[in-house]
């Protein structure tokens, strides 16, 4: 026995439910478009994905060491490799080397650190991470190229792409093309109506399958839609994010793209280009800077969608997946503090429920 | 019948194969009994016998002590070796009063009360004999049963819920006691139907009891209005509350009783003793314990006399195979951990466990990642990881904003939490100091008011003294009047020099020692001083 411990019932535990558990399960998930995409995009995205990564489990370390807390169980929690990996996932992957390493540290020191470390940073680091790359430095974080598969033809060989990632020298081969949502911004802006952009530029079948070019995590639809199926399988997010963000979105599309076809693009390309299913199933679900209920969760999602609509239609910015979590992020705290369940026993306001008189003498089961 | 299903809950692991299969056993009688004076809800039970007093099985050893308490029994015969202090089955490990009894072996009864013919007896009739038998819940809750017979006088009942959920994972002693006694468990539930007046009785098991629901079935099959019911395997299914709630449809309000609902629940274990008490005069001396975990050798169902040492009951079952990892009475969800094997069984002790550390699952509190799993499970809609964090912060009342008092500590949310926090045990905590704070306003309160009291007492007092005083004054003076207006007639010579008056006298104004007036109720007048923690501190 354990001498006469203190700390009272319950004695038993869900077993198998854990911190780790959930960030491997959730890295799981990620695998198959992640191997997907570093094949697609060949040597710099491998070197730029495993820099991102190691320096977000690097930074993590010494931060934890700054604060005097614990390394060891910290690190292997999985949540540190798991922002690296979300960050690599939204970052252009022939970028240069120190994108990877500064978005790291931004994620992770100021992104999650500052705020005490993992459970308590309000923001989604990762997304953190990305939106301060994008706004300093726009042109390296907006220079998309089109897919070069591994081992294919004009596809950089390892020792090409060191030099490509760490040496600043761009891949002469490499063709710098838009992604399918900034042409469509560009075309537009030149007067170009939606219709016509896309008609000459969206294979939709591309699309889906991830051969458009993009961020790596932007481009398999696919695969991450494989992937948010599985995480909802396991239990680690619930459907209630993903299908009030995707929900919202898609309704607001539909709804102006019948108002005026040239102008909006429907609901498909909404839903399937850019990072919106990477961010309905992978980043807006983030337990962490999401709703702790679920009817908090749905209002999260919604406003996800709206929100990335608004960015995509409205602003200069033609990806808003981002910005969208990232300022949802920061009304979470209020959504909990609004929506929570009601009390057993009291009304919506927190009142005791009124005893009123029983309704007849046989109760209200006998049905 | 429809059922009305309750929000969050858990379904783990069963674990109740270990001694399901069990029948109810006796143990052999142990060398000492040691039984507690107070097993239940309220005031301890007066002890009746002395050191040295032999006594018989089923004779009266503690008196009930007022309303809500409840009498204990000599669970076989003996010699009473003592009435000192004990270890309680409790985690304090502290001593409670507890008589000490040596068994001579022999079994010999007391003279029993006759049985009642129940079905032609009044309400407090069978609420007295109850009352005797010294029957309290037999669930672990402890509250006197008789208290819940009488219920109908002042609630409009209709209904009575016979709790044998049996939710928790590993207990099989209600299991059992259905499955082998169903006739006397229908019997016991038909005596307190009668009692309460209620239209209906309906007896609640969790469908993963087929066994225990089919014996049920057949036995109230004769019965009109009573009704056996298979209710969803789902913790805390027994919660008095949810249970009513899932057979009625009816949510008890906040702070209420099922009662104001018109439903009042009895477990199943009581309807047995009921039973007992009812048609054959037995008091409750004893009670069916599941001894189980992994590190138990042999799990048993056994009924046990109550004051059993645990010890002796699991040397029963063959010892422990390993130290365990936890020991408690009680299911893993809301058991006691136990300070040691040497506490006895007590009537509202349902199991022992002993627990390996496979089977607790302990893990290192880690950050609270806000995954929102204790909001999905908490059967009372609350928002532990909230609540939590503001006990930490030591601020009771805005936790309690939120609902602390709400929670019936079923242990879903720290069962479920990934991170393993120990979140139910913060709430307890915080429970307990609520509480401990609230007693101490109320003392606080009691002292302003009686010192506020006390200084509108001087306050007339003193009012009556100068009343006094100036009535005394005039007396005086009309005297001296008189015997002047006397003397005036023999000689007339000073008529003027009384007129001026004699000095008045003064009332002492020396402070006075409070004890004497408040012993004599009136004393030298005083000017209310205020210095009340003084005088509440006395008071």
């Amino acid at each position: 026995m354990s001498g006469p411990s203190l700390i009272g019932a319950p004695f038993t535990h869900k077993g198998g439910s854990s911190v780790p558990r959930t960030m491997i399960l959730v890295m799981l998930a990620l695998l198959p478009a992640t191997a997907f995409d570093l094949y697609l995009f060949g040597w710099p995205a491998i070197i730029l994905f495993s820099l991102t990564l190691s320096s977000a489990v690097i930074f993590e370390a010494m931060c934890l060491l700054v604060a005097r807390k614990p390394v060891r169980p910290f690190v292997l929690d999985g949540s540190a490799i798991l922002t690296g990996w979300l960050l690599a996932m939204s970052l252009p992957p022939t970028a240069p080397w120190w994108i990877g390493v500064l978005g790291a540290a931004i994620a992770i020191v100021i992104g999650k650190q500052i705020f005490g470390g993992i459970g308590q940073n309000v923001f989604n680091p990762a997304m953190v991470g990305r939106v301060v790359l994008l706004i300093s430095f726009p042109l390296e974080m907006s220079f998309f190229v089109a897919p070069t598969p591994l081992f294919a033809d004009g596809s950089p060989d390892f020792m090409q792409a060191m030099s490509m990632v760490f040496g600043g020298g761009q891949n002469v081969d490499a063709v710098s093309s838009a992604s399918i949502l900034s042409h469509m911004k560009t075309e537009l802006s030149r007067g170009i109506p939606v219709t016509e952009s896309l008609s000459t530029y969206l294979d939709m079948n591309a699309l889906v399958m991830g051969l458009m070019p993009g961020s790596m995590g932007e481009t398999s639809a696919l695969l991450i839609l494989i992937g948010g199926f599985f995480l909802l399988v396991t239990q680690v997010i619930s459907w209630h994010i993903p299908l009030s963000m995707i929900g919202a979105l898609a309704a607001l599309a539909t709804l102006f793209n019948l108002i005026d076809p040239g102008r909006y693009p429907d609901a498909a390309v909404h839903v399937f280009a850019g990072a919106t299913l990477l961010g309905a199933f992978f980043i807006a679900t983030d337990l962490v800077t999401s709703p702790v209920t679920k009817k908090g969760q749905l209002i999260f999602g919604a406003g996800c969608g709206v929100l990335v609509f608004v960015i995509r239609t409205w602003t200069v910015y033609p990806e808003g997946v981002a910005f969208a979590v990232l300022l949802m992020n920061g009304v979470t705290p209020l959504i909990d503090h609004y929506v929570r369940p009601r009390i057993y026993g009291r009304n919506r306001k927190g009142k005791p429920l009124p005893l009123d008189p029983p309704r007849n003498v046989d109760g209200g089961g006998a049905a | 019948m429809k059922l009305f299903l309750f929000r969050g809950g858990i379904h783990p692991e069963g674990r109740k194969e270990l001694s399901v299969d069990k029948a109810i056993e006796r143990a052999p009688l142990p060398e000492v009994l040691h039984i507690p004076l107070q097993q239940h809800v309220g005031v301890p039970a007066e002890p009746v016998v002395e050191a040295g007093e032999y006594v018989r099985k089923g004779q009266l050893i503690g008196r009930a002590n007022g309303v809500i308490s409840a009498s204990v029994h000599a669970p076989t015969s003996g010699e009473i070796i003592g009435v000192g202090g004990h270890t309680a089955p409790h985690p304090s490990g502290l001593p409670v009063r507890t008589i000490t009894l040596r068994p001579d072996g022999k079994e010999e009864w007391d003279i029993l009360p006759p049985p009642l013919d129940a079905m032609n007896e009044t309400s407090q009739g069978i609420a007295r004999r109850v009352e005797w038998a010294g029957i309290v819940g037999m669930g672990g809750a402890a509250f006197p049963s008789a208290v819940k017979l009488n219920l109908q006088e002042k609630y409009p009942l209709h209904t009575l819920i016979i709790n044998g959920a049996e939710c928790e994972p590993y207990l099989t002693s209600d299991d059992r006691l259905m499955r082998e006694r169903a006739r006397e468990v229908i019997d016991g539930v038909r005596i307190m139907h009668h009692a309460l007046k209620v239209k209906r009785a309906i007896i609640a098991v969790e469908t993963n009891k087929p066994r225990a629901l089919s014996e049920l079935r057949i036995a109230a099959t004769p019965f009109h209005g009573i009704d056996v019911l298979g209710v969803p395997a789902q913790y805390p299914m027994g919660s008095e509350r949810h249970l009513v709630h899932v057979v009625t449809g009816r949510e008890t309000p906040s702070k209420g009783l099922t009662a104001d609902i018109g439903v009042v629940v009895h477990n199943v274990g009581t309807a047995y003793a009921v039973h007992e008490a009812v048609r054959h005069g037995r008091p409750l001396i004893s009670r069916i314990v599941t001894i189980s975990g992994r590190a138990v050798r042999e799990p048993r169902n056994i009924e046990a006399l109550i004051g059993t040492p645990i010890s002796h009951l699991i040397a029963f079952c063959g010892g422990l195979t390993e130290e365990p990892d936890k020991l408690m009475i009680g299911g893993p969800m809301m058991g006691q951990p136990l300070p040691s094997t040497d506490v006895p069984v007590i009537k509202g002790c349902n199991a022992v466990l002993a627990l390996t550390a496979e089977e607790t699952a302990r893990g290192k509190a880690m950050p609270c990642i806000r995954c929102g799993v204790c909001v999905d499970v908490c059967p009372c809609g609350l928002v532990p990881l909230d609540m939590a964090a503001l006990i930490r912060k030591e601020d009771l009342s805005a936790a309690d904003g939120i609902g602390l008092n709400d929670c019936l500590s079923c242990g879903s949310c720290s069962y479920a939490c990934p991170s393993h926090i120990p979140l139910v045990q913060y709430f307890n905590y915080a429970k307990g100091r609520m509480k401990i704070v609230e007693v101490e306003k109320q003392q606080q309160e009691v002292h302003k008011r009686l010192s506020e009291q006390r200084a509108v007492r001087l306050e007339r007092e003193m009012q009556k003294k100068k009343e006094m005083l100036a009535q005394r004054k005039a007396e005086a003076e009309a005297r001296r009047k008189a015997k002047e207006a006397a003397a005036g007639e023999t000689s007339s010579d000073t008529p003027a020099t009384a007129a001026a008056g004699t000095p008045t006298p003064t009332p002492p104004l020396k402070p006075v020692n409070e004890d004497a007036v408040r012993k004599t109720g009136h004393g030298p007048a005083e000017p209310p001083v205020e210095d009340i923690s003084e005088r509440a501190s006395g008071s």
